[in-house]
């Protein structure tokens, strides 16, 4: 098919919602996808810029709101690299509290995903279920720290607010109430033949491409790669507690939705354990006083539910840092597009490129233009649709 | 902890190595001359099965720097690759050939710092707009 002929589907940019604005141009032929296009940069922000104008303490807040779903996860890789800096090790009771905000900031994001997942299919009922279950997770989390999102919770050398006793019951509550919901979410996934024959094989992202595109995270562990900074390289309270790292190996669409539904039983048991050793532990030692921050280097990471964050810090002996460099792990996760959703059809790219959970708020501002007459084609709720009529096809021929 | 790969990353990369920092057991930082980066990153991500996470570069009073931090998973240690590039014509080898990772940290530090990667394949604008004024850069210290 020749250059001129060739339609482009612009998906994006941006949607001030969306933590990761992005633009990708699909180039189709027909019903196939041939090329993909990605841009990214449409909000950036330049909070590496602005993080060596402010003290160390006022960026533990600023980094937060890099991310407003997994919001938790740039604070937990920023404290990991200045207190990598410092070379100091927390309080116990803190390493707990940090680790029980950090999964529940997991299942919340994974449930999240796993509607907008649902939706783009056509089953709304998970959709709405799913989002449902979301919220008992963030009341728990404004009950602990005040807020639904940004919890503010955590500061160099601890966190900022304790998990008292009389929490606790309520915490468990809430994760043993989501333990059957989680079952029938595995059970909708596995058991149905209409997922399996609308997710599996689609969008792949094969072994040799994810090492190359160094993905992490889901997207990487779908593929068959073991990474997960939690076990590889453990901190918070990660090395203390017992939990499995799910790993499958066909890394299409089917295997990304696996891995985080069996994810989230995972964060339930670290919760679980967590909570145990927070009532053996004497309440309000929940940090070290850290009053200067000396010359040097410090690293630090988390596994955010998307993947590993990298925070980098450079700082001369003042209060500011000279250099903070933050990686977040869409940017290596929505690289890998380039090759997932080439070779599909329109129908599943909303589904791929969603897969890798790039925080898919933007759903309204997609448009099929044909480049000949500039003819808006489909809209991004007729992409939704087109993906949904998939679904419904193979349920008819099943 | 599993078995150590420092050792072996010593001594691959044996006399390109100008020096060794050892941070604490889970980071370290070795300094090589920029004409030896691909061999370098290549030993670790090919020969030795290293993670590229991310690459810093920093402006720095005398030269630039640039970070490549690679991550061995097995372990949970990180080794940091530090190159020095000198302020006139600061330029380096694009190791988007060793892996495709490369591409968009490079074209950042490309558009936020000034510094040009040969080899790379498609050096334009990631996070900045297209008509961005050319010759200024963020990142760099005024």
């Amino acid at each position: 098919m020749s250059e001129n002929k060739r339609k482009i589907i612009p998906i994006g940019p941006y949607h001030p919602l969306q933590e990761e604005p992005e633009f990708f141009k699909l180039y189709v032929d027909g019903e196939t996808v041939v090329d993909i296009e990605i841009e990214i940069g449409y909000n950036h922000r330049g909070i590496e810029q602005i993080s060596t104008t402010k003290h160390y303490d006022q960026i533990t807040f600023s980094v937060e709101r890099i991310c407003g779903i997994c919001s938790t996860s740039h604070p937990f890789a920023y404290v990991n690299a200045v207190e990598d800096l410092l070379g100091i090790d927390v309080p116990l009771r803190a390493k707990y509290i940090r680790s029980i905000i950090g999964e529940l900031e997991r299942l919340h994001s994974h449930l999240l995903w796993l509607g907008l997942a649902g939706h783009f299919i056509g089953y709304n009922t998970v959709w709405m279920w799913s989002w449902k279950y979301r919220e008992s997770v963030c009341d728990i989390l404004e009950v602990i720290s005040g807020n639904r999102q940004h919890y503010s919770m955590f500061k160099i050398g601890g966190v900022r607010k304790d998990i008292p006793k009389d929490l606790i019951p309520q915490v468990e509550k809430m994760c043993d109430e989501l333990i059957p919901a989680l079952d029938m979410f595995k059970g909708a996934i596995m058991d149905d033949p209409v997922i399996h024959a609308r997710l599996k094989g689609v969008g792949v992202l094969t072994k040799e491409d994810a090492i190359s595109f160094c993905v992490v995270g889901p997207t990487a562990r779908a593929s068959g790669i073991n990474i997960d900074v939690r076990k590889d390289d453990p901190y918070a309270a990660y090395g203390l507690v017992e939990f499995n790292v799910p790993v499958l190996e066909n890394g299409d669409v089917f295997d990304k939705a696996v891995i985080r539904v069996l994810e989230m039983y995972e964060s339930i048991k670290i919760i679980k354990q967590c909570l145990e050793a927070l009532k053996k532990e004497p309440e309000g030692n929940i940090e070290v006083k850290v009053d200067f921050i000396p010359k040097g280097e410090g690293i630090g990471r988390h596994e955010a539910p998307r993947g590993e964050v990298f925070h980098y810090i450079r700082s001369d002996g003042s209060n500011r840092p000279v250099r903070h460099k933050i990686r977040a792990p869409s940017y290596m996760n929505v690289a890998s597009n380039k090759v997932a959703a080439v070779g599909q059809s329109i129908s599943d790219a909303a589904i791929t490129l969603a897969a890798v959970d790039p925080c898919y708020c933007c759903t309204e501002r997609t448009v099929v233009v044909d480049i000949e007459n500039k003819k808006v084609v489909y809209t991004w709720n007729d992409l939704i649709k087109l993906s949904q009529q998939k679904t419904e096809k193979i349920k008819k021929s099943l | 902890m599993k078995e150590d790969i420092i050792p072996q990353v010593k001594e691959k990369l044996g006399n390109k190595i100008l020096d060794f920092f050892e941070k604490n057991k889970r980071r370290y930082y070795i300094e090589v001359d920029k004409k030896h980066i691909v061999e370098c990153a290549k030993i670790l991500f090919d020969d030795l099965g290293f993670r590229f996470q991310t690459a810093a570069g920093v402006d720095c009073e005398q030269n630039f720097e640039i970070l490549y931090h690679f991550s061995y998973d097995k372990t949970g240690q990180i080794v940091s690759l530090r190159v020095k590039l000198n302020k006139e014509k600061p330029e380096i080898e694009s190791l988007t050939k060793v892996f495709k990772a490369a591409e968009w940290i490079e074209r950042e530090m490309w558009e936020l710092l000034g510094i040009n990667f040969i080899g790379h394949p498609n050096l334009k604008h990631l996070l900045l707009s297209d008509d961005w004024p050319e010759g200024n850069f963020p990142l760099r210290e005024k």
